[in-house]
Order: structure tokens, then sequence, then C-alpha cells
């Protein structure tokens, strides 16, 4: 019964988008797969109702008439007379990415959706994967725009290239720690700008918390970026800005995330498993860490900055590597 | 309580019927206890003189009239209220389904009900007219949806107990009313026999019947020189019940129609007879459809496309759907599979079905096979894989066999894309 199918279908979960699709049209196509899964129950018991109906009872020639009530058989509420039982479900999406972009897209749906405000709420970080191209620029820092320069890349060294995105991370270091609006004179947050733990908690400018080149093969670079509050496309003018400063020109040729606060490339549904139970196991799964995290991050203690930054899983030396990263930006 | 014999049959015929005839005319198909009430009353001994059962029985009007008025709101009191047999305001544009009867019948009933003094509301009244009284809400003149009348109606029961799918049907205003105005034994069995006989199944029925309910209004006439005439052009019967199936427009087409459509096929493909006729049975909504998008297509092929007269003919027999295909989607996938894939015309031609699968498809497993090493496509050379194989497998299958990789490795390669 769609009843039935509805009540466990509340939560978050986590799509993987491809490349190529609108995230509009990620969300309306798992609504039709989810529909398909609620209204694909076996078809309900024929309903009776009971009315009083008018006959003669009684035997021989004394036939009174009296209402006796008997129940008839009723089509008013069978699937083919008023159609399926569901029509639409509530879908939310959380941030979003554009048609170029692919990666984890975070969806709610039902009860689920006021998850996603808390999600928005609690400003994690996200993580990107970005391919960059050397040796060209055009007007919307994608590979497939309209060509506006050509350069050489010769000179361009991985050495280069890390001091750029060192550069990069210092002076977004320090816009993270004026955004938060913490007032560095106290301990408490002296201690968490030294672990690297600050972050702003209302509307900034895209910031990047951390910047890191993966895999360095001219013309392609690959970098790890994690930031927040950020657009795709900021992300590709940023490649565009790295390819500036290594005195030449840089497109982005791939952007990908794969996370998003703390649903990862593992939580990600593909599109072969956009189908009712597939999604009601992935918001089995998630709903337990979603509660921990959001409670973690807005629960008690909302004003100050007492916020631990959840899944910065590539950077697991800890500490010592925002002491590290600040002395030599700083 | 006074009754006079004579006048009572008389005066309730023109009462009550009135009140049974105000919603549509589907209540002569239901049992209703009016009936037995009709008949009851004519043979009641009790009398009474004529006063008090007329006030008596123009009350019971009223009474019922207002309890019906309490349950569903503003019908029956609007159909007692408007002489004018005007269009009441509380009717839908859309479903106008009794716009006439009610105001007729509500002028019937004032003007039997002037010629009656009121009658006390305390008068009393005996067990058996008590339980003649009729309690049940009335049918609502108008309405969005088809469940308010299905319970009373035995067209629609057994329209639903045949699988049609009423909800779908009362999505076009004009359709509702006319199955409600279809008497099941006049109209209905007729078209059910002779689609029967052509061949459709009891089980396909409801399906057929929800996509082309005006069926309904069409002679039968018509509909057997139809069938004639398909036979005429060689189309063998079980072709035709075949056609009717996955085309169920098809017999609502007169036959110059259909005529002037199959000439159009003919020359346009420039195909044998015999082809254009199986090109028909295997796709036969090309001849319901619209023919702008078979011309377009066709130019596309041989101008943007570039293929000859002879691939464009092969290609069609195989894949019929190709005729009726998304240009720009055919132009996209043309793009990918010509000049990233770079798979020359000739191997096209003998794939045509590439042109049916979805892009994203073509292009995660291209991708893969390049990721993995695996993208040979050239026939002459080894580990050659043919465009239908990468097309029309499912994952598994082609996972295993073609790129001999797992369906994890699938998903894992799918997740960096």
């Amino acid at each position: 019964m769609g009843s039935r199918g509805l009540a466990r279908l509340h939560g978050l979960f986590a799509v993987y988008k491809p490349p190529g699709l609108k995230w509009k049209h990620v969300r309306d196509t798992v609504e039709l797969q989810l529909l398909k899964g609620v209204n694909a129950g076996k078809a309900p018991a024929p309903e009776q109702r009971v009315r009083f109906l008018l006959g003669p009872v009684g035997d021989g020639e004394e036939k009174a008439l009296t209402l006796t009530a008997t129940s008839v058989p009723t089509l008013t509420n069978h699937p083919l007379v008023c159609g399926p039982a569901c029509t639409s479900l509530k879908i939310g999406v959380g941030h979003r990415l554009d048609a170029q972009a692919s990666g984890v897209l975070v969806l709610g749906v039902g009860h689920g959706r006021r998850l996603l405000t808390s999600m928005y709420n609690a400003h994690l970080t996200k993580d990107y994967t970005v391919r960059g191209l050397l040796g060209k620029a055009t007007d919307d820092f994608c590979d497939e725009g309209r060509l506006v320069e050509k350069s050489t890349y010769d000179h361009v060294t991985r050495e280069k290239l890390d001091r750029i995105l060192a550069l990069i991370q210092g002076s977004h270091q320090k816009a993270l720690v004026m955004y938060s609006s913490l007032d560095l004179q106290t301990q408490e947050a002296y201690e968490m700008a030294v672990r690297g733990l600050i972050r702003p908690m209302n509307k900034s400018p895209m910031l990047v918390t951390a910047i890191q080149c993966i895999h360095f093969a001219p013309p392609e670079f690959l970098i790890q970026v994690q930031c927040m509050h950020e657009t795709q496309k900021q992300l590709r003018r940023l490649v565009h800005e790295i390819g500036l400063e290594l005195k030449t020109t840089a497109v982005c040729s791939q952007v990908r995330r794969t996370r998003d606060g703390f649903f990862t490339l593992d939580d990600a549904l593909l599109r072969t498993h956009w189908d009712l139970h597939s999604i009601e196991d992935a918001i089995q799964a998630a709903a337990p860490r979603v509660a921990a995290e959001l409670e973690r991050s807005l629960g008690p203690g909302l004003g100050t900055q007492q916020l631990q930054d959840p899944g910065r899983p590539w950077d697991s030396r800890g500490p010592s590597s925002a002491l590290g990263l600040e002395s030599c930006a700083g | 309580m006074a009754l006079s014999a004579p006048q009572i049959p008389r005066w309730f015929n023109s009462v009550k019927l009135s009140s049974f005839i105000i919603a549509t005319q589907l209540r002569k198909h239901f049992p209703r206890p009016g009936k037995t009430l009709l008949h009851g009353f004519s043979a009641q001994p009790q009398m009474s003189s004529d006063n008090y059962f007329l006030q008596w029985g123009f009350k019971t009007y009223r009474t019922s009239s207002l309890w019906n008025s309490s349950q569903s709101t503003n019908s029956s009191r609007q159909e007692i209220g408007s002489a004018q047999g005007t269009l009441l305001p509380s009717m839908n544009e859309q479903t106008q389904k009794t716009e006439n009867i009610p105001s007729f019948d509500s002028e019937l009933s004032l003007e039997a009900l002037d010629d009656l003094p009121p009658v006390s509301p305390l008068q009393l009244v005996s067990e058996e007219e008590a339980i003649q009284i009729i309690a049940d809400p009335p049918l609502p003149p108008d309405t969005y949806t088809l469940r308010d009348y299905v319970d009373h109606s035995e067209t629609l029961q057994k329209l639903v107990l045949l699988g049609v799918d009423l909800s779908k049907i009362e999505k076009h205003p004009d359709a509702a009313n006319l199955l409600l105005r279809l008497d099941f034994e006049k109209d209905i069995k007729q078209i059910l026999m002779f689609l029967k006989d052509l061949g459709i199944e009891d089980n396909q029925l409801g399906t057929y019947l929800t996509k082309n309910y005006a069926i309904f209004s069409e002679d039968l006439e018509n509909l057997k020189t139809r069938v004639a005439y398909l036979q005429s052009k060689n189309f063998s019967k079980a072709h035709i019940a075949q056609m009717v199936r996955n085309a169920p427009f098809l017999l609502s087409f007169s036959v110059e129609r259909l005529d002037n459509r199959l000439g159009f096929f003919q020359k346009e493909l420039e195909l044998s007879v015999k082809k254009t006729r199986d090109l028909v049975v295997r796709l036969p909504r090309l001849l319901t459809g619209s023919l702008e998008p078979v011309k377009e297509n066709m130019k596309v092929y041989r101008l943007e496309l570039g293929f000859k007269r002879n691939e464009i003919q092969h290609m069609i027999t195989k894949v019929p759907k190709m005729l009726t295909a998304n240009k720009r989607k055919l132009t996209e996938t043309f793009d990918y599979v010509h000049n990233v894939m770079s798979i020359p015309h000739h191997l096209i031609v003998r794939f045509p079905q590439v042109f049916n699968t979805r892009l994203f498809k073509v292009k995660e497993r291209h991708l893969f096979l390049t990721y993995l090493g695996r993208a040979q496509y050239d026939p002459v050379k080894p580990n050659y894989i043919s465009l239908d194989k990468l097309v029309s497998v499912p994952d598994e299958i082609f996972c295993e066999e073609i790129a001999k990789a797992s369906v994890q490795d699938f998903e894992k390669f799918l997740k960096t894309l």
C-alpha cells in the first residue's frame, strides 16, 4: 500500500549527479522512480459499503417492507477510478551542482527536508577534485567555452604550483578568521585557531580551507579543494587564476564534489540505484550519522565556536598540519 | 392523514420522479428504492383527504431535499432555487455534465409545488411511509471526478471491471460526459464484440479503451469498412490485431486518411510494398502520429548526418523507431559516436540500435572501455567490440564479457566521471 511505502521515506540521502545533467532533472528523476516504487504495491482488496436497502421481509402474505443493512461492493476507492495513491513526493535539494559538475548531491525527502536547512546552517565544508588544463583560457573558464587566449606552459613545475596553492590557502586562512567574527583575544578562540577549526557560521564569500595538488602531468593537473560557500563557477575561476599566477593560462575540465558535509562518495547512489529500496536503505544507513553530526554542529553552544569540523579525511596529519601551513603562509 | 387514492400516484410521479431525474440519466439504471416507493404508495390503503396528503407529500419532498442539501451543500438548494434554466453559478465550466436537466426539472417541481398548500412539520407519518423516505444524498450534478457516479452506473462499473482506467479518462472533460451518456447494452457491447472479433484479448481491452475511449462514438459500419480496407491491402488478421493494439487510434482514422498515410510512407521511404507493410506492422504509430517529424528526420539523415539512401532504408527497416526519434538527441548521439568514438558511417549503418539508446549509456561504457584500454571498434583488428554489444546488453553482461571487469569496478569508475 502506498502509505506503508511512504512511512519509511523520510530523511537525507546522497546521489551521485553525473555530468551533463541539471540538478533539477536529477531531483525529478528520483521523484519519478520513487513514485513508481510507492505505487507499485499490489492492488487493495475490493471494498464494501453498507447500504440500507428496502425490501420485503417476512413470509406468506405479510410482506412488510423494511430497511435491511447490507454490505454491497463499492468501486469508489478502486485505483482505476481514483488513480494512483501517490501523485507527488516532496523532495528537496541541498547544495546544488551546476550542469557540468558532477558528484555528491544531497537530497532530502519528506520530513528530512528540515534537516537540509540544518545542514545548511551547520556550514560544513565540502571537498572537490578539480581537473585543470594548462595553456588555454576561455570565457567561462571551462574547456568547452569560447577560446580567448593560448599560451605556453613549459616553465611550470610542481614546486611553483605547490607554492601558489599554499599562498592561496594562507590568504583564505586569514579570511576564515575574519569572517568567523571571533574575538581572537580569548584563550578558547586562540586554541581553536591553532587547531584550524575556525570557520564562519554565517554568510561569507567563497573560502578555501585547504587546497592541495594531487597529480601534476603538464598540461593536466589535479587539485583537491576543501571549501565552503562556493559555487562551481568560482572554483573554475580559481583554476583560471592559478593559471594566471603561474604566468600562463588554465581552464578547468572537471569539477567533482567528493564530499558534502558528512556524505561521501561511498554514500552517493549511482543512477542504476535510484529506486525505492536502495533509497530507503541509504536513508536508514545515513540517519544515525546525520543526527549525531547535526547535533554536534548545531547542538548546545550555538553562540560560540565550539565546533568540530567533521570529516577532513584526507588531511589525517592532524593539528600539526594547520600549524605548519600557517607558519609557511604567514 | 387523508390520502386520496387516484391523486397519489399522479402527484407522486410528478414530484418524486423529478427528483430522480435531477441528477444524470443514469439514475434509471440504479435500483432505486424510490421505485418501490412509487409502487408501494400506489398500494397504500390508508388515505386522508387530498389536502393533507398533498401537504405531507410536499413537506416530505422539502424535508428530504433540505436534509440532502445539508449533506451536499449547494446542489439541491440550487436545483430548487434556480428556475431560470441558466447555468448554475457553482457549475464548473469543464464538466458541465447536466447543465440542462436540473433547471428543467426544477421548473417542473416548482410548478407542482406552487399548487400545494404548506404542510405542518408536526404531521404524523406512519412507519411504512417513514421507511420509504429516500435519505441517500443525491448525486452531485457536476463534479470533477467519476468517483461520485461509479457506484450508481452499471456502465461505469462494467468498464472498471474490464480494466479501463477511469482516472485517466476523466482528465479529458468531454470523455467523461460521453461515457456517462452511454448505455452498456446498446452501444458499448457491440463495439466490444467487434474488438474481440478483431483479435484483441479480454485483458488488453482495458488498456485499449483507456487510450481510445472515442471509439464508442464511432459508427460500427465505419469501423468494419476500415478493417476491410486494411485487409484489402494484404494485412493479415493477426497483423491488424497487433497494429490496433499498439496504435489504439488506428481505427478512428478514416479510410481516406489511412490511404494517404500509407501512400506517404511508400513514396517517402521508397521501400517495396512488402517492406512498407512490415514497417507499419512493427510501428503502427507511424500511421497515427504526425508526419512532420518523419519528413524532418529523413532530411536530417540525408543532409546533416550524411547517410546514403540505401543506408537509411536499411537502418529504418532494422530500427523503425528512428523515424520518430528526437532530432536533437539524434544529432548529439551521432556526434559522439562518429567524432569522439571515431566510428565510420558504414559501421553505424550495420548497428542502428545505437540511435535508440540513451546517450549517457553510450558515453559511460565508451569511457570505461577507454580507461581499460579495450575501446577497439575496428572489425579488422583483434579484440573488436561491436556497437550492438556495446549498447544492447545489460550492465552485468557488459562488465563481465566485454569489459572483463566486475560491476563494482564499473561503479567505482562511474563515480570518477
